[in-house]
């Protein structure tokens, strides 16, 4: 008998716990609806009550949209952190560790359910966004870029929530990573161009991976910059930022999955 | 193989904790294993150790023949672990949790439907197949953790504190479930406080104090270990409880002079009773009452183990 996992070991693995995390995600409403009502309420704060005051170069709504949805996958992935964490402390982690699976298989189940979670959520910012007068002003390719891009940051955003939420010791710790990415929005292109913040805010808003995934979409959607960065240099940013999170993620998060000893 | 468990000289700390400290134990193939200790004694830990949960710092174990430090997977293969917190998914309901494991253990989408409902007939889960188990009682989880377990028969089923938390009539339910599994000659290891519940389903008990194994051996034996079974003689008056201290001279009688009792050990044969009953008679002590006394596992485990002596150490 082999006792190395294969490949089609894991993807059978995987495709057990994808359907396993699907199922607890469509038991849990709440915990989706939460993570989606603020960041729907900031946009309509944002457009209706600041945004008169923002001079961003046209409509405060074509600006703020791709800062919505990243805050949107930021809380979503905070769920995810959350249910990592809450999943580690109930008695059927022990057994999957103590069956003869792919270590990585749980937490590709928790990724996948909330990878949809956010594309659901990320549907629904969009559809209020178009609503409240969002106009893209995007061709097919340039959807499909946008989506693309949206995909693999949701991706690797969620695998490090996952990974966070193993790290964590309790629920109200992984918790606490929400708040991490719901700020990290502030100090980023996503509200305000970057050259309207101190020196000291404009550094750091202006090389943190939220930003080039943030202007590129905007890139995509408006055709338009606020960094002054070609489109593509942005993109390049921002597959890049994705990708090294992503692998950083993914190579902890199964090792942590095994090494836990509580 | 022999043995469905040989653990050697077993260690293991949590920094100045040490929490095993020199386990040895072997578990015939086929048997269930009785792990008796106070909250805190190392159960849980060695369980943990044995189904690839923790790693140990020194000395030997194997279970089903792997080693389980360097044979983790093999080891996996072999045990099902039933927590001392259900091992269910409680988002889940009976029916997607037994289908669930069904297909990690690469059964096919019909085996697995078929394994899941013969599982659900024989664990008596009928009734909440399609329920989500947060709605479930105590009784109920662990016969879905138990069913679980035995969705792939395993080589060794731990059964950590199974019926700990539980009702009277759960407890049994569990009980009976536990003798079919040995009957079907699957080996298990099994925690609990309960000395009632060891003395129940253990062929053989190991008793785990301080992280050391303190005593071994059946239930029978270890209830003479400690002390053999005694006549108790009650005596009315201190003048015949004189007499009879007089008459039977030997180290193994014990008396309480305040209650006027003796107990004589005894082999329990009609013979030797009648005996000791005719001797006391000629000596004029004669008891008031006469009562046999047979030693229980509580005996055992008190004399065994001391809390004062490990809060000393």
């Amino acid at each position: 008998m082999s006792t190395a996992t294969t490949i089609s070991d894991a993807v059978l693995d995987s495709r057990v716990m994808i359907r396993r995390g699907l199922i607890r995600s469509a038991r849990d409403p709440e915990a989706f609806f939460t993570a989606l009502a603020l960041p729907v309420a900031l946009m309509l704060l944002f457009v209706y009550v600041f945004g008169g005051a923002m001079s961003t170069g046209g409509e405060y709504v074509d600006y703020v949209v791709p800062g919505i949805i990243l805050l949107c996958a930021g809380f979503g992935a905070g769920t995810t952190a959350v249910a990592v964490a809450d999943d580690m402390t109930n008695g059927i982690v022990d057994r999957f560790r103590s069956m003869p699976i792919a270590a990585g298989s749980v937490i590709v189940g928790h990724v996948v359910a909330s990878v949809a979670r956010n594309a659901i959520a990320t549907a629904l910012v969009i559809g209020v966004a178009l609503l409240i007068g969002w106009r893209p002003d995007a061709g097919v390719a340039e959807w499909a870029a946008a989506i693309g891009l949206l995909a693999l940051f949701v991706l690797a955003i969620s695998w490090l929530a996952a990974t966070v939420g193993l790290l964590a010791r309790s629920k109200d710790a992984a918790n606490a990573f929400t708040m991490v990415l719901a700020f990290l929005p502030y100090v980023s292109t996503a509200f305000v161009p970057a050259h309207t913040l101190p020196t000291a805010l404009r550094g750091f808003a202006e090389h943190q991976p939220m930003t080039p995934v943030i202007e590129t979409l905007r890139g995509l959607w408006m055709g338009t910059s606020t960094t002054g960065q070609p489109l593509a240099d942005q993109a390049w940013w921002a597959l890049g930022w994705c990708a090294l999170i992503l692998v950083v993620s993914a190579v902890a998060s199964a090792r942590l999955f095994r090494r836990r000893t509580t | 193989m022999a043995y469905t468990v040989e653990v050697a000289d077993l260690t293991k700390s949590y920094g100045a904790t040490e929490v095993l400290r020199g386990v040895d134990l072997t578990i015939p193939a086929g048997t269930v294993h009785g792990m008796l200790g106070a909250n805190g004694a190392g159960k849980t830990t060695l369980v943990r150790i044995l189904a690839t949960l923790i790693g140990y710092d020194g000395g030997t174990a194997r279970v089903a023949g792997h080693d389980v430090a360097r044979d983790a997977r093999a080891v996996r293969g072999a045990v099902s672990l039933t927590g001392q917190y259900a091992a269910v998914d409680e988002v889940l309901t009976t029916r997607e949790n037994l289908t669930m494991v069904a297909r990690l253990r690469r059964l096919s989408g019909a085996a697995s439907a078929a394994r899941t409902d013969e599982l659900i007939s024989r664990f008596d889960l009928g009734a909440i197949a399609d329920r989500r188990a947060t709605t479930y009682s105590g009784g109920q989880r662990r016969r879905l953790d138990l069913a679980m377990s035995m969705v792939v028969p395993p080589t060794l089923l731990f059964l950590d504190e199974p019926t700990t938390g539980l009702d009277p009539r759960s407890r049994d339910q569990v009980w009976a479930t536990v003798r079919e599994l040995a009957d079907t000659g699957v080996t298990v290891l099994l925690t609990t406080q309960y000395l009632e519940e060891a003395d129940q389903l253990a062929d053989r008990i190991s008793v785990l104090d301080g992280g050391r194994i303190v005593a071994e051996g059946t239930p029978e034996e270890l209830k003479t270990q400690v002390a053999g079974e005694v006549v108790r003689l009650t005596y009315g008056d201190t003048a015949a409880y004189e007499a009879a201290l007089a008459t039977l001279r030997t180290p193994e009688v014990t008396a309480d002079r305040v209650l006027l009792t003796v107990d004589v050990p005894t082999d329990g044969s009609p013979e030797s009773l009648r005996r000791l009953l005719d001797s006391l008679a000629v000596a004029g002590a004669s008891p008031r009452r006469v009562g046999m006394h047979a030693p229980s596992l509580d005996d055992v485990f008190l004399t065994l183990t001391n809390p004062k002596q490990e809060a000393l150490r």
